[in-house]
């Protein structure tokens, strides 16, 4: 989608202001929010696609006016309703009111080590074999999904170069929806400074993304 | 994309911080009632973030990698295994590839679209990494964002941004300081700044630690 989560080459935002010494967690809440979201993932079942689209799915200026985490709460909010694991009557409450839905499995303490070990890959075995190789010049597609992309706005319709057939890895724009993982081949595609951002860009700056193969066509 | 120190602006700030902690605090509850959650995960699961998994991991590699040139070697062919000798690995640091920084060739991660990061290395991501500015211009003004955090290369390095928008995650291995000849990599690795293994910093130099 083209939404709030979109950033790149956009202006107005001022400065980078880094903290120094920053904490981890800014706040009690933050921490909170954090565990909760990795706790919640396995007996909510969504994965890491839908989560990403329920954080961006808002508008951009609701998007851009909250801190990281209180996106990251609104997204846990939303999927949460949205499988009725929690009511807003339960929300406003602070308490549950009605009996829990079965679910596949929770978090235990023993398990968290073991989860995050493990983490989730994304690469996946296919038959078919990639389109491009190293060094094939391709373009972006101009596409505009109104649904959950990870080909950003800034590359699309531009030329570049593919540096790296990276393996054949989960599509988001499925993973997202109930259409599921539908693995594609994945590459590091790399784009001249002036090829994106033309005069105003510098030549001496080489910008790559990681590109789905849907992504891609031959230039 | 607000900043952490942009929620202090507002002089409703309290108010609204406030009501986030109430609803944080409301659904802990409910979800924990209905058993969904188990506290003492949740304790866990920050405690790992906060206590264990942090840019202290991702300093030892890359000061092994300085010390060590056959682990150099692997760590450039295969990322994750190298990594995963000294026991990172994981939640999104599944895929990870290293990026060799030179005198030519200065690498900078971002991810334009959220704040994708390689957590069994660095940990979870500083708030400027998340935030507006550093997404929106470290695609289109890299040098700029550079100089936002007071680092200048020479004019003839070659910039090169990673927008990490699948799930490899990058992990910036810093040129070695000169004068640490001889050094153990426990002395190298104090060498090695979160900032520097993103690529909006450089490593500190050997006056930097008396």
């Amino acid at each position: 989608m083209n939404g709030g989560q979109d950033l790149g080459g956009t202006h107005g935002h001022g400065p980078v202001k880094s903290e120094a010494n920053e904490p981890v967690f800014h706040d009690e809440w933050e921490k909170r929010a954090f565990a909760l979201t990795l706790a919640m993932g396995m007996p909510g079942g969504w994965n890491i696609d839908m989560l990403r689209y329920a954080r961006e799915n808002r508008p951009p200026g609701q998007y851009l006016s909250m801190s990281y985490y209180q996106i990251w709460f609104a997204a846990l909010e939303v999927l949460l309703k949205e499988r009725g694991l929690v009511a807003d009557d339960e929300l406003e409450a602070g308490h549950s009111l009605r009996a829990p839905k079965s679910v596949k499995r929770i978090l235990s303490p023993g398990d968290v080590p073991q989860v995050l070990y493990r983490g989730g890959p994304t690469e996946r075995q296919t038959s078919t074999a990639a389109a491009f190789k190293a060094g094939d010049k391709i373009r972006a597609k101009n596409i505009n999904p109104p649904s959950h992309t990870r080909l950003p706005r800034y590359v699309r319709g531009h030329v570049g170069t593919v540096e790296r057939v990276i393996g054949c890895h989960v599509f988001p724009d499925s993973n997202a929806t109930a259409a599921g993982e539908n693995p594609q081949w994945l590459y590091t595609v790399r784009f001249d400074g002036r090829e994106l951002w033309g005069p105003d860009g510098d030549a001496a700056v080489k910008v790559s993304v990681d590109a789905w193969e849907p992504y891609l066509e031959p230039a | 994309m607000s900043g952490h120190d942009h929620d202090h602006h507002h002089d409703n700030d309290h108010s609204e911080l406030s009501e986030t902690q109430l609803r944080v605090r409301a659904l802990e509850t409910v979800l924990t009632e209905k058993g969904y959650v188990d506290p003492a995960a949740l304790d866990l699961l920050i405690e790992t973030y906060e206590k264990k998994v942090g840019p202290r991991n991702g300093a030892r590699v890359v000061a092994k990698a300085w010390a060590d040139p056959a682990y150099r070697a692997r760590l450039f062919k295969d990322a994750s295994p190298a990594i995963g000798e000294l026991g990172y690995a994981g939640r999104q640091g599944e895929h990870i590839v290293a990026l060799e920084n030179t005198a030519k060739l200065h690498n900078m991660v971002v991810c334009t679209l959220c704040s994708c990061y390689p957590w069994p290395v660095l940990g979870l991501p500083p708030v400027w990494y998340k935030s507006a500015p550093y997404r929106s211009r470290a695609v289109a003004d890299p040098r700029g964002v550079l100089s936002d955090f007071g680092v200048t290369l020479p004019k003839d390095a070659e910039i090169r941004v990673w927008d990490s928008t699948a799930e490899i995650r990058y992990l910036v291995v810093p040129m070695r300081p000169t004068g640490t000849e001889g050094w153990s990599e426990e002395k190298l690795a104090e060498l090695v700044t979160r900032d520097s293994m993103i690529g909006t910093g450089l490593p500190k130099r050997p006056e930097d630690l008396k």
